[in-house]
């Protein structure tokens, strides 16, 4: 059931003085929904280029499905939208489709189904050239899904697309990942990711920072306790938390490492111990927060809560 | 080769659904039949002899429009415009996958890269074929239409010079188009393809060998050129240059031959070869 659908080793593309992607090793596993989360530059699409084949690696190597990346056992298997939809703008939707269903001798209940998928059979008719960002950005995913790959390739499938859109992407992948479906979706919207992945890979500035689940990337929720006088609290609190789980952070506030749960526990100890309680607050971290401390593009922000 | 019949027959598919390459083919069509036959029918039926050919009897002029004559009005439009416009759609088909992101498409589909390179090779080969057959078919329906309402015997020409023009035809098409493919690859676009192909074939080599025939250095560099290639194949069917420009002796028509398939091979190997290696953005 661990099988891995993907493994990279070191994988690294230098463009001129810059690095790209920098010796990024990464797995997914069969039937999970990986998030590839990172700002713009990243390095997500040059990454998910490589695993294709449709560039080589300066460095490193990949293995999809078990073969080498780019070998045609391989891309015959995945379906892949790859930063932007790339059509014949002068054929139709289906035409375009059916043209694609030739490369892997599929018949054509296959486009009509991935037609389908998408909510495009109404317009297969008209012309690529004339949908809408939208519009054209579903007949990519159609056509990823094409041929029901064993993992399915989608670089911000969400682009260009309006709320209702979104949702139905969000949707459709939820439904694909139900049946089963291997999934590596990139982004860098945090709630896609938070919303539909199993685990998330966090790329900044070509360096894979962290691979993990998304609750164990956010990790456990904080109390933050203000009262005085503080010495007391401090020595009250740890009788609960420990030693090491409770920090002056300045203001008379301490910061402890306990859940929300704990919060009534740590007030009554408190008051017990006659310690005068001003402010109590639960500081639960987004994965936005982690994804700005992570990537430094920003000072993280807390959400208080008063409890 | 199963993954070479499949890209080929979708190469096929969008190739015949696009509007851009039967234009090609009408106005190659509406070109032949202007210049192989309206032209000089309407100098024979005016009976002026210096309109069309240099002072060519009526009798001469009649005899370039009947059906006899068709092996030479196939080939001799081929070097120097049909060769254009086979090189424009070779440019496109090539060239505009890049900017379409349509290459990146079909590069992840499940064909190798040989496979859908040498796919999109074989359609175009196939539509140079097509562009062929249309050229006979319109040249062998209007001469004996012009033979029959003349009052003339309607008399076929034989089937080997038939053979011999359509082939020498197609090979020189074929040139053009692949150099067109080949630099529409290169240039990773069709317009600075098409562009440098048509200035390179129509204007550069013209030029080169007029600077050939005072400087015998430059000769010998002119006489590998696929414009001297091609239009001297041309002008070994139709027996030397006959007025249409293009056409050609500069070399024999064994050589001619010889250089134009080198060219088809090696535009055909290094299209493939450029692809394979490419990293695709
Ligand atoms: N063909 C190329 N030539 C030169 N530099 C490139 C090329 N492709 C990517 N880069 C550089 O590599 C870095 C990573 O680009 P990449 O497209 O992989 O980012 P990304 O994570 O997909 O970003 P986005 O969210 O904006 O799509 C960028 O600095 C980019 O400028
Ligand atoms: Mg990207």
């Amino acid at each position: 059931m661990n099988e891995l659908v993907v493994e990279t080793d070191g994988l690294t593309k230098r463009y001129g003085d810059r690095l790209a992607v920098n010796r990024v090793s990464m797995t997914v596993v069969r039937g999970e929904v990986y998030g590839f989360l990172g700002p713009n530059g990243a390095g997500k699409t040059t990454t998910l280029r490589m695993m294709l084949g449709l560039i080589r690696p300066t460095a490193g190597s990949a293995r999809i499905l078990g073969l080498p990346a780019g070998s045609p056992d391989v891309t015959a298997r995945i379906g892949a939208l790859i930063e932007g939809p790339g059509f014949y703008p002068y054929l139709s939707g289906r035409d375009n489709l059916r043209t694609l269903a030739r490369y892997q001798s599929l018949p054509s209940t296959e486009v009509d189904r991935v037609l389908e998928m998408v909510d495009l059979t109404d317009r297969a008719k008209d012309a690529f050239k004339g949908y809408s960002l939208g519009m054209k950005q579903r007949l990519g995913v159609a056509a990823a899904m094409l041929g029901d790959p064993d993992l399915l390739v989608l670089d911000e499938p969400t682009n260009g697309l309006d709320p209702a859109g979104m949702a139905d992407m969000r949707a459709l992948v939820v439904s694909l990942a139900e049946a089963g479906q291997t999934v590596i979706l990139s982004s860098h919207i945090l709630a896609e990711v938070q919303e539909i992945c199993d685990r998330v890979g966090v790329i900044n500035d070509g360096r894979l920072l962290r691979e993990s689940t998304v609750a164990e990337l956010r990790g456990g929720a904080t109390l933050r306790v203000r009262a005085t006088p503080e010495d007391a609290a401090l020595a009250a609190v740890m009788r609960i938390a420990g030693d090491e789980g409770v920090r002056r952070v300045g203001d008379g506030t301490l910061e402890v490492d306990l859940p929300a749960t704990a919060a009534p526990e740590v007030v009554r100890q408190l008051v017990t111990d006659s310690i005068d309680v001003h402010e109590v607050t639960v500081a639960e971290r987004s994965l936005e927060d982690v994804f700005f401390e992570m990537t430094g593009s920003e000072t993280s922000r807390k959400k208080e809560v008063v409890s | 080769m199963n993954a070479l019949v499949n890209s080929t027959r979708a190469e096929l598919l969008r190739l015949r659904k696009w509007s851009a390459v039967w234009v090609i083919v009408g106005a190659w069509l509406a070109l032949s039949l202007s210049f192989g036959y309206v032209f000089n029918y309407v100098a024979y039926k005016t009976g002026d002899d210096n309109f069309a050919g240099d002072g060519a009897s009526n009798a001469q002029l009649l005899a370039g429009l009947m059906p006899s004559a068709i092996p030479d009005v196939i080939v001799s439009g081929l070097p120097m415009f049909g060769g254009a416009l086979a090189m424009v759609v070779g440019a496109l088909v090539a060239g505009n996958g890049f900017g379409w992101g349509t290459w990146k498409t079909v590069f992840t589909q499940g064909p190798s890269r040989y496979a859908s390179v040498g796919g999109s090779l074989v359609a175009v080969t196939l539509f140079v074929l097509t562009m062929m057959v249309a050229t006979l078919a319109l040249s062998a329906g209007v001469s004996v239409v012009i033979a029959v309402s003349e009052g003339q015997t309607v008399s076929m020409p034989a089937l080997g010079d038939l053979a011999r023009a359509f082939g020498a035809g197609f090979l020189v098409l074929e040139m053009w188009a692949l150099l067109g493919f080949l630099v529409g690859v290169l240039a990773k676009g069709p317009a600075l393809a098409v562009g440098l192909g048509l200035v390179w074939s129509l204007v550069v080599e013209n030029l080169l060998r007029g600077v050939g025939s005072l400087l015998s250095g430059i000769e010998t560099v002119t006489e590998a050129l696929p414009g001297t290639a091609g239009g001297s194949l041309a002008g070994a069917v139709v027996g030397g240059p006959n007025g249409t420009p293009g056409v050609l002796d500069a070399i024999s028509g064994e050589r001619a031959l010889i250089t134009v398939a080198a060219y088809v091979a090696v535009a055909a190997v290094a299209a493939v070869v450029v692809m394979r290696r490419r990293d695709l953005v």
